[in-house]
């Protein structure tokens, strides 16, 4: 979410320029596999578990997590969901917000354990739209948020429950996530 | 000015998939069981009709509620227009109250467009005599997108407009008096359809200059088993359509489609028609369902559309709207 | 005024005998002198015309005063007003006020605020009483006042059997019918010209045979009654092949056409703007190459302004509710100017159509008595204007005379300007400001 929001920044966007290979596609997988493990214990199993990839960056690491999961319960799935939180964000008449595909939440979120998974947690303000977004899809026993890169810069009062690398950067600096590693880098104007 | 949706002319092809893309997402949130979102929370927007509509009323009035705006609602009726106040003194009048966007039905052609260089306010025409209804085109569009996706096998979110191209499209009956048979028009060949117009004489427009048709025919029967849609408009004989025709008699004779013309229509062909229909008119009593089995689903449609065309207006920064953005990138 | 001695010098002088250098000087109201270098008298008022050319005021037979019944939009005064602004020394007001001039109280009324304005203004008496077309209204009661032309303008007489009868009672008295040729039952709820435009923006359109329908039915009525017929503001290639036809024939026909035929297309309508509702409509470039060529060739007689004034609150309308109509006087030299010569036509031919041909049709020109359209010899009345063909200038609706803004010009920037005018003498424009 992170980078839709900063592609989306005027002037009208730019272009990412990568710096620094932070993560391997190993590293990734590794995390993925970790943060899998951290959600199993610390909900004592899978029983009421969804989770909720944040449209785009968080829907194929929550896929992936639940790919893990599922391996791990011996082929118990564990219901995945998308969520473009575009109609929730504080930014709506700052700037475009578009969304970017559309959401599919799987089943009735009343009770349930949501994990939140997203790629970058950056300020915070796309997990607050996310959390008025589950909200409106019915009354969940808790929320936790998963993100493989926490980079700091809060403006919210939001933290990770599990986190794949904690990484200091600049608040001018871009992080790319993605299957094939973490990258950092700078974006350019277009 | 800001922007403003006045005619399906103004989106050309992108402008056009974007509000259907856009619309996939309003149509979800319509599923749920809070269908509402924050998205326009702080915006007014005022629906003027000088026009009584009370179907296109309440869908643009749920689409802004949908979309947690303040909704005014100014009908002819209460109108001070009566009073002999002139419409740009009313419309100047509500946009000094701080509004965002009109939605605005009115009898004259162009209303709308006038309207827009009068306010700062987006405008959105809702229906202006026998110009367009751009809304309506969109929506027609999405439901015929969403019905050649569901036989697929796909979700329509999952389609692109590529479902629109060389689909053969007729549009039946009074084109000269209809805003739905305009906006249709250009929407649907926007999109890449190939749209064949049908009427008499007497009810086509009198030039078709720059219409993007592919032809035209006095000759229902000749042109049905070669459809994928057929669209049937209504015949207007509050607007004096009746005039342009020896009897309706006669009309439903040559262009009603009646049971033995639908059996003329190959298997998969889509029958659709704005509503309200005037039974045994445009279509026999017999086959009404063809038509009316897409109406329930056009009615959601329309909702979701027009939460797309208010938030695309609405939602964007200072800069300029998100519709105007993807068309000119 | 009238004894005040005018020096018009440097300009050239262009009437209907030809176009000569020459300074003119005027003096009670008279020219008294015309000829290269003239000695400016003791006391003599100089009008400088350098690069100008001198001519006879411009005549508008076809001037909407408003006078009585709409005093908001126009009245004779600021009508006359805009009327010398934009080079003319006499208009046409046409009877479509309320009342109607359509009886000699109201054509007298009309005729005594004449008297006191800027310009000649002549009425026109209407064909039938209240312009409803229903019986004729008291042309000779009218003729006598020296009404020498007659329309129900704003309507066409619909009855052909009525209007074989005006034609028939008119040419006996003398005047001249003026057909305003629109057949309502073609017209009908029409805004703009029927075509390729109305088509795309969904607007009841006015087909161009609406127009030729009653042309064409005028023509036979004169070919019958042998009495002349005046058309107003053609606007369709039809009307002028028409015309032709008849002229040809030796009928007594004459033809005008209104500077915004000769200039604007129905794609104007694009954006709605009843600053382009007008009646006739604006029609297709065919049309406007079509009058053009009428011009050029002769078969139209005069270019007229159709000056329509409407109050501002009319105008900010929809299309369909607005009124017909847009404000032409001070504009019609410039628009006219670029418009035909852009056909090959010269400024002496331009100034046919806008000066002493219409006042010959109007009956105002000194080979009929009157004082209009003359050569600029001495002993002529001192009705003239000094134009400027190569300035340039932005219209301002603001800055008009006229009591309404409506102008389709405005924010353009037109070449040809009034620099100055003189009606019987008096300067009542100089260097293009009016002097009362």
């Amino acid at each position: 979410m992170a980078e839709r929001e900063r592609r989306l920044t005027p002037p009208r966007g730019g272009v990412f320029v990568p710096r620094v290979q932070v993560l391997s596609p190993e590293d990734v997988v590794r995390a993925l596999t970790r943060i899998a493990h951290e959600i199993a214990e610390r909900n004592r199993g899978l029983e009421d578990i969804v989770l909720v990839g944040l449209q785009t960056g968080g829907v194929p690491l929550a896929f992936r997590i639940g790919q893990i999961l599922e391996e791990m319960s011996g082929g118990a799935a564990v219901p995945v969901g998308m969520l473009d939180v575009a109609f929730y964000r504080d930014d709506i008449g700052i700037r475009p917000v578009l969304p970017e595909a559309v959401t599919d939440i799987p089943r009735d979120l009343a009770g349930m354990i949501v994990v939140l998974v997203d790629d970058v947690l950056f300020t915070g303000r796309t997990i607050r739209a996310a959390l008025n977004a589950l909200a409106d899809y019915g009354r969940c026993q808790a929320v936790q948020l998963a993100v493989m890169v926490d980079r700091g810069h809060r403006e919210l009062p939001i933290r990770p429950d599990f986190v794949g690398k904690n990484l200091p950067t600049r608040f001018d600096e871009q992080v790319d996530v993605s299957l094939d590693g973490v990258v950092l880098g700078d974006v350019v104007p277009r | 000015m800001s922007a403003s949706l006045l005619s399906i002319a103004d989106l050309g092809a992108e402008g056009i998939e974007q509000i259907l893309r856009v619309s996939d997402s309003f149509a979800e949130v319509g599923r749920r069981s809070i269908p509402k979102v924050p998205a326009l929370r702080g915006r007014t927007v005022v629906s003027l009709f000088a026009e009584e509509s009370t179907r296109t009323r309440l869908s643009f009035e749920t689409a802004a509620k949908r979309l947690s705006a303040d909704v005014l609602t100014f009908s002819a009726g209460s109108s001070s227009v009566k009073k002999g106040e002139s419409l740009r003194d009313t419309v100047e009048t509500i946009a000094a109250m701080g509004v965002d966007a009109f939605v605005v039905r009115h009898p004259s052609a162009g209303a709308p467009a006038q309207l827009a260089g009068w306010v700062d306010a987006s405008v959105v025409n809702a229906g202006d005599g026998w110009h367009e209804h751009p809304t309506q085109a969109l929506l027609d569009c999405y439901t015929i997108r969403q019905v050649l996706a569901e036989r697929d096998g796909l979700a329509v979110e999952d389609t692109g407009v590529g479902c629109f191209a060389g689909l053969r499209v007729a549009v039946v009956g009074d084109v000269a008096h209809s805003r739905v048979a305009r906006s249709g028009v250009l929407a649907l060949a926007a999109l890449g359809a190939r749209v064949t117009l049908v009427a008499p004489g007497s009810l086509l427009p009198p030039s078709l200059e720059g219409w993007p048709i592919a032809g035209v025919s006095h000759d229902l029967d000749a042109v049905l088993p070669d459809l994928d849609v057929c669209y049937l408009l209504r015949i207007q004989t509050e607007r004096g359509a009746g005039s342009h025709l020896p009897s309706l008699r006669e009309y439903t004779a040559a262009y009603g489609l009646t049971a033995r013309r639908a059996a003329r229509l190959p298997g998969h062909a889509l029958v659709m028609h704005p509503g309200p229909i005037n039974r045994g008119v445009e279509i026999a009593a017999e086959v009404a369902d063809l038509p009316r089995s897409l109406v329930l689903r056009q009615v959601a449609n329309g909702v979701a559309v027009r939460m797309a065309v208010l938030y695309l207006l609405l939602a964007g920064d200072s800069q300029g709207d998100m519709l105007k953005e993807t068309v000119s990138g | 005024m009238a004894d005040q001695v005018l020096l018009i010098r440097g300009g050239t002088v262009v009437d209907e005998t030809g176009e000569r250098p020459g300074d003119v000087l005027v003096t009670g109201g008279r020219i008294t002198a015309v000829g290269a270098g003239l000695e400016v008298p003791a006391g003599a008022t100089v009008l400088d015309a350098s690069d100008c050319l001198v001519a006879p005021g411009l005549v508008d037979l076809h001037t909407h005063l408003r006078q009585p019944g709409q005093e908001e939009a126009e009245t004779v005064e600021t009508g006359a007003r805009a009327a010398a602004l934009g080079g003319y020394t006499a208009v046409v007001a046409m009877p479509n006020t309320d009342p109607p001039i359509d009886s000699a109280a109201v054509a007298s009324q009309v005729l005594e605020l004449g008297r006191g304005a800027v310009c000649q203004v002549a009425v026109a008496g209407a064909i039938t009483v209240g312009r409803a077309g229903a019986r004729l209204a008291p042309l000779g009661e009218l003729a006598a006042l020296g009404v020498r032309l007659f329309t129900d303008d704003g309507a066409g007489v619909q009855d052909s059997g009525l209007m074989r009868r005006a034609f028939e009672y008119a040419g006996g008295l003398g005047v001249t019918l003026a057909q305003h040729c629109e057949d309502n039952s073609l017209a009908c709820g029409g805004h703009m010209h029927e075509g390729e435009w109305s088509s795309r923006l969904g607007v009841p359109g006015i087909p161009a045979a609406a127009e030729e329908v009653m042309v064409a039915r005028d023509i036979a009525l004169v070919r019958l009654t042998g009495a002349p017929v005046h058309f107003l503001h053609l606007s369709t290639s039809g009307s002028v092949a028409l015309v032709a036809a008849a002229r040809a024939e030796g009928l007594p026909v004459t033809a005008e056409v209104a500077p915004h035929h000769l200039s604007l297309t129905h794609a104007e309508l694009a954006g709605y703007d009843p600053l382009f509702k007008v009646n006739p409509p604006l029609r297709t470039a065919g049309d406007v190459e079509a009058l053009r060529q009428g011009c050029r060739a002769g078969v139209v007689d005069a270019v007229a302004t159709d000056h329509a004034p409407h109050p501002q609150e009319a105008k900010d309308a929809p299309l369909d509710q607005a009124p017909p109509g847009l404000l032409g006087l001070q504009t019609a030299w410039p628009v006219t100017l670029a418009a035909l010569t852009d056909v090959g036509m010269t400024p002496a031919g331009v100034l046919a159509l806008l000066s002493w041909q219409p006042a010959r049709i109007a009956g105002l020109h000194p080979d009929q008595g009157g004082e209009q359209g003359g050569p600029v010899v001495a002993g002529a009345a001192a009705n003239l204007c000094v134009l400027d063909p190569g300035a340039t200038w932005t219209v301002e609706p603001d800055r008009l005379a006229s009591l309404s803004r409506n102008t389709p010009w405005a924010g353009r920037t037109l070449t040809g300007a009034v620099r100055h005018t003189v009606y019987r003498g008096e300067p009542v424009v100089t260097d293009g400001e009016a002097r009362r």
